[in-house]
């Protein structure tokens, strides 16, 4: 008997709870924010913390009205652990807004909780096309697909790159980069003359680019991740592919700012294209890298602290748009079409896909008072993401 | 196709550096040591910081990783590993798991969480053309001293009074004790060498296998694939095993992309099937 | 511990009836485990803000009470055990994806899969040492991972499987957004599951199999067929390590190859070593610390909770883990008794 009453309480305990969760977030908006802070992609995590902290510090914690709160939580790049925090956060924590997810998998995974729980998602550093579908929750200031890659490819052709071999990380973003490089590569009257994949646990990359030497082209297309991107670079070197003339084209991953000055004389005239780089030129971006290294140990922000710096500005101005009103739908509706100049230059979130419409850079990798810096020279405006285009 | 095999053989070379440390502390002292690339990972920092904050030549930074690494290999050994000699496996995996982690977590405290890279000297970079085949110089030096160092090995352990002590440790503590061999002390030595060895390893293996701090944990499996092939007995037989995974793994990734990650994996099993004990194993000795 | 010790008993000559006895009185459900699953009941009611890490533990509770039948009672060290938790993950996700997305359907098909790799490759850990078990169980494994991620059409390669959503538990719970359902779906699994596992741990066969582990050579000689039995409970271990994974994906509705990786197969044999080897709940313990322990540290230190994880594990050692696995002892009163009327 006695038992019974014990669960009747406890249940009625229980719909309580749950019927006072949503008046939870009334002076405070939780963000959760969701990153590998552990394991092999901790870096990528360190960096859009640290891009997120400096708006903050830029910018004060206050929006609509609100007072704004960041809860970082480590998913150590571990899908499932992803979508058991993100469910906790929002279940238990409250939280309004979910941001961070560093790899393609890690976005997937959260999916279904936010199409469950109606809370928009900002992407700040995933950059697979096929995310955007799975739930109409997400939005993102990363990067979309292939955005990079195809005024690479423009590039290429138009300054006389006529023979490239592709070479790209074998996993999601590898293969959405590869197809959008030599779609239009092709469309611009290129030729392909190899597509080469390699694994993403791979140590060394000599057999690849033994591959690639022995097919001669006039140019190499890389995509690999950022890591890794700076040992494929010098072995690109040693390997003489650049005396044997082939030239060697790029994503910015590899010549990753965080990591430029350790790859040290080997970068110099790479040629990349990118959506950001720390050299950009605009009051923007000087505060923002200063900020940065400011609360850094001296660390130079990249192109995911950038991701997590707009994914901020992006939160913040949804909620002055929606008058601190935390509504999931709102807010995403409040973030489509969203403009505005960040420290990469001028951006705007596409109300159809709630993919970003940026302009990309190409640059060349020069000495600039003494470190090594992307600098920009051309760039190519308001690219779409051609994927994810419905 | 020979620059391919000589490619394979520098990698293979590079491997077995890094695992023979291993060899040493798992097939003689019979202890799993998974901390093994704790070690190498040490060298390698050792390297970063000499060359990178202090300036000074990477010639240097090898001897300098090789004793860095050692000392805190006899350090841990007289203070931890000693206990643990007569422990089961499971508890000597658990041990040396947690060193990783707590290596891992530590490095990433002390140098950040990204890859380290550092200036090779310019007459050890690029590449020279001899009678038609592309050679690495990086690469010629990594199978150079390798080479020196099996053979050093080799003879320290077969020639050498302290080989044969170590030998006779293993075989039998309390006879070896008996005989009046001190076998602390030669177990200490032979942890510390094997550590050295290892951070020697992580120095040379920083230019081409990168460095960051999940370097224990990635190539772990690379260790014990290296040690499980060639048998844990001899040192000849993980110098094979290194060359022949290294050749197999280049090879195949040359020629065949697609299935290239198989092969390392698909010759540990075959190998482990048909030479359970490994490709030298010394009949009945344990 | 001393049930190696009475393993072995038992299969000295003694009277018919004396043996029954003796496998009866080992086989009786003891106070503490009921205590274990009335905690696990009363969780969905008292603690329902936890139900998602709890429904973490169950599974990776039965994934190391699947180990423990290889490792505590055949004594074989696998690290390789994650082949059978990411197959059955996978089978879970594409047959929901493409057939039925009825989970317990799904769940019997992925243990069936599991079970079916389990004993095509039981063929290769019966022979040579630790080390060579440990590795040729570890390139299974990642064999598979490789595998999974190279098939991208079919598995999704490595941006992971997903796009589907299950359909309620036999049509009628549905999996909702704070878990519940889904934890008393998991919970009811581990809990048949390790009902299974017990009846075959405690019965004359697990106790040959406990002879085979402390010395087969004496096993072979009072007639045990060591291979066959080898073969026969490294199969069953799978089938249960097939049915954790395929909890997972039907819990998180993802599955990335992940699943596969060497982390996975570390974890839960730090977790089934850690709990204790050998009597079924060191596995479900140990889940139950180990994933309570790192959730904390990694809020309280995101970075850094590796190093603590570490240091734990370490001190573990040098203390001694039998002395905390032999945490019965220590337990007052009835759950003592219970316990010295045993041995």
């Amino acid at each position: 008997m006695l038992s019974r009453r014990i669960f009747i309480a406890a249940a009625g305990a229980v719909l309580g709870a749950l019927g006072t969760l949503p008046a939870y977030a009334q002076e405070v908006v939780k963000i959760g924010l969701i990153l590998p802070m552990t394991g092999p992609f901790a870096s990528t995590g360190r960096q859009v913390e640290a891009g997120v902290k400096a708006y903050m510090a830029i910018n004060g914690d206050t929006a609509g009205g609100k007072k704004i709160e960041v809860v970082l939580r480590d998913d150590a790049g571990t899908a499932d652990q992803t979508r058991r925090i993100a469910q906790e956060l929002v279940v238990n924590d409250g939280v309004s807004m979910l941001m961070g997810f560093g790899l393609t998998p890690l976005a997937m995974s959260v999916a279904p909780v936010l199409n469950q729980a109606k809370i928009p998602a900002i992407i700040t550093s995933a950059t697979t096309s096929a995310i955007m579908k799975q739930s109409e929750y997400f939005v993102r200031t990363s990067m979309g697909g292939p955005q990079s890659a195809l005024p690479v490819a423009t590039w290429a052709v138009e300054n006389g790159l006529k023979r490239v071999v592709t070479l790209v990380t074998d996993y999601g973003p590898g293969h959405d980069i590869e197809k959008g490089f030599v779609d239009q590569y092709k469309k611009e009257g290129g030729e392909i003359v190899e597509s080469v994949r390699v694994p993403l646990q791979n140590p060394d990359f000599a057999p690849f680019l033994q591959r690639v030497r022995d097919a001669k082209p006039d140019a190499v297309f890389v995509f690999v991740p950022s890591g890794v991107g700076s040992l494929f670079m010098k072995q690109f070197v040693e390997r003489g592919l650049a005396d044997a003339g082939i030239k060697l084209i790029a994503t910015g991953d590899v010549t990753d700012d965080d990591l430029l000055n350790g790859i040290g004389e080997a970068a110099k005239g790479v040629i990349t294209g990118h959506f950001y780089s720390a050299d950009h030129d605009s009051p923007e971006n000087k505060a923002f890298v200063e900020e940065v290294r400011k609360s850094n140990n001296g660390m130079r922000p990249n192109f995911m602290s950038v991701g997590g710096y707009d994914a901020m500005h992006l939160a913040y101005m949804a909620l002055e748009k929606s008058g601190g009103d935390t509504d999931g739908t709102k807010l995403v509706e409040a973030m489509k079409g969203a403009e505005w100049t960040s420290p990469r230059g001028p951006i705007m979130i596409d109300p159809q896909t709630r993919d970003i419409v940026q302009d990309i850079y190409i640059r060349e990798v020069k000495e600039v008072d003494g470190e090594l810096y992307n600098v920009e020279f051309t760039k190519y405006e308001k690219i779409r993401a051609p994927n994810s285009a419905q | 196709m020979l620059t391919i095999l000589f490619d394979g053989i520098a990698y293979g070379m590079l491997l077995f550096i890094l695992a023979c440390g291993l060899t040493i502390t798992l097939g003689l002292m019979n202890f799993i040591n998974l901390a093994h690339g704790a070690f190498a990972m040490t060298g390698g920092y050792v390297t970063v910081v000499m060359m990178n904050r202090y300036g000074l030549s990477f010639y240097w930074c090898l001897p300098a990783a090789f004793f860095v690494s050692a000392a805190l290999g006899a350090i841990l050994e007289r203070t931890l590993y000693r206990r643990l000699y007569q422990a089961s496996h499971l508890d000597q995996v658990l041990f040396s798991v947690g060193l990783v982690f707590m290596a891992v977590a530590a490095a990433d405290y002390v140098m950040g969480g990204q890859q380290q890279l550092i200036q090779l000297p310019p007459e050890l970079s690029g590449r020279t053309e001899i009678i038609g085949i592309g050679i690495g110089r990086y690469r010629l030096f990594t199978i150079v001293v390798c080479a020196f160092l099996a053979m050093g090995l080799q003879l320290i352990l077969s020639k050498t009074r302290f080989g044969s002590r170590l030998r006779a440790a293993v075989d039998d503590r309390r006879v070896a004790m008996g005989l009046g061999i001190n076998v602390p002390v030669v177990f200490a030595l032979t942890f510390a060498f094997g550590s050295g060895l290892a951070g020697l390893g992580g120095a040379m293996g920083a230019e081409i296998l990168g460095l960051d701090p999940n370097f224990p944990l990635k190539f772990m499996i690379y260790f014990l694939i290296v040690v499980a092939v060639g048998g844990t007995s001899t040192v000849s037989g993980p110098f094979l095993a290194a060359i022949l995974l290294g050749i197999a793994d280049v090879a195949g990734k040359y020629y065949v992309p697609a299935i290239g990650p198989f092969v390392i994996y698909g010759l540990m099993i075959l190998m482990l099937i048909v030479r359970p004990n490994g490709l030298f194993a010394r009949g009945g000795a344990r | 511990m001393s049930v190696v010790a009475d393993g072995s008993r038992a299969l000295a000559p003694m009277p018919d009836d004396a043996a029954r006895s003796q496998i009866r009185r080992r086989s009786r459900i003891r106070l503490y485990e009921l205590v274990i699953w009335f905690l696990a009941v009363a969780a969905i009611i008292v603690l329902p803000s936890k139900m998602l890490i709890l429904t973490e533990i169950a599974i990776l509770a039965l994934f190391a009470v699947s180990l423990d039948l290889v490792l505590g009672f055949a004594g074989i060290v696998s690290l390789g055990h994650t082949a059978f938790f990411g197959l059955g993950a996978y089978v879970a996700g594409l047959f929901a994806r493409h057939y039925f997305a009825e989970p317990v359907a799904g769940l019997i098909l992925a243990g069936a899969a599991s079970g079916l790799l389990g004993f095509a490759t039981s063929f290769l850990v019966l022979r040579g040492s630790d080390l060579t078990r440990l590795m040729t169980t570890l390139g299974i494994a990642l064999m598979l991972g490789e595998l999974a991620n190279q098939m991208g059409w079919l598995t999704g390669g490595a941006d992971g499987l997903s796009g589907f959503s299950l359909d309620p538990i036999l049509g009628l719970f549905e999996f909702d957004l704070w878990g519940r359902n889904g934890y008393i779906y998991c919970l009811a699994v581990l809990f048949t599951s390790t009902m299974i596992a017990r009846r075959i741990a405690y019965s004359p066969f697990g106790l040959s199999l406990k002879a085979i582990k402390t010395n087969p050579m004496r096993a072979a000689m009072v007639g045990v067929p060591a291979r066959r039995r080898i073969i026969i409970v490294y199969t069953v271990a799978a089938v249960m390590a097939g049915f954790s994974g395929a909890l997972l994906t039907q819990t998180t509705s993802f599955v990335s190859p992940d699943v596969l990786a060497f982390h996975r197969s570390a974890d839960v044999l730090l977790v089934l070593v850690i709990g204790g080897t050998g009597y079924l709940y060191g596995g479900i313990l140990g889940a139950i610390g180990f994933t309570l322990l790192r959730d904390w540290l990694s809020v309280v230190t995101p970075q850094y909770w590796m190093f603590w994880i570490g240091l734990l594990l370490i001190i573990l050692v040098l203390v001694g883990r039998d002395r905390l696995a032999g945490w019965m002892q220590y337990l007052p009163g009835r759950l003592a008794q219970s316990r010295s009327s045993r041995s």
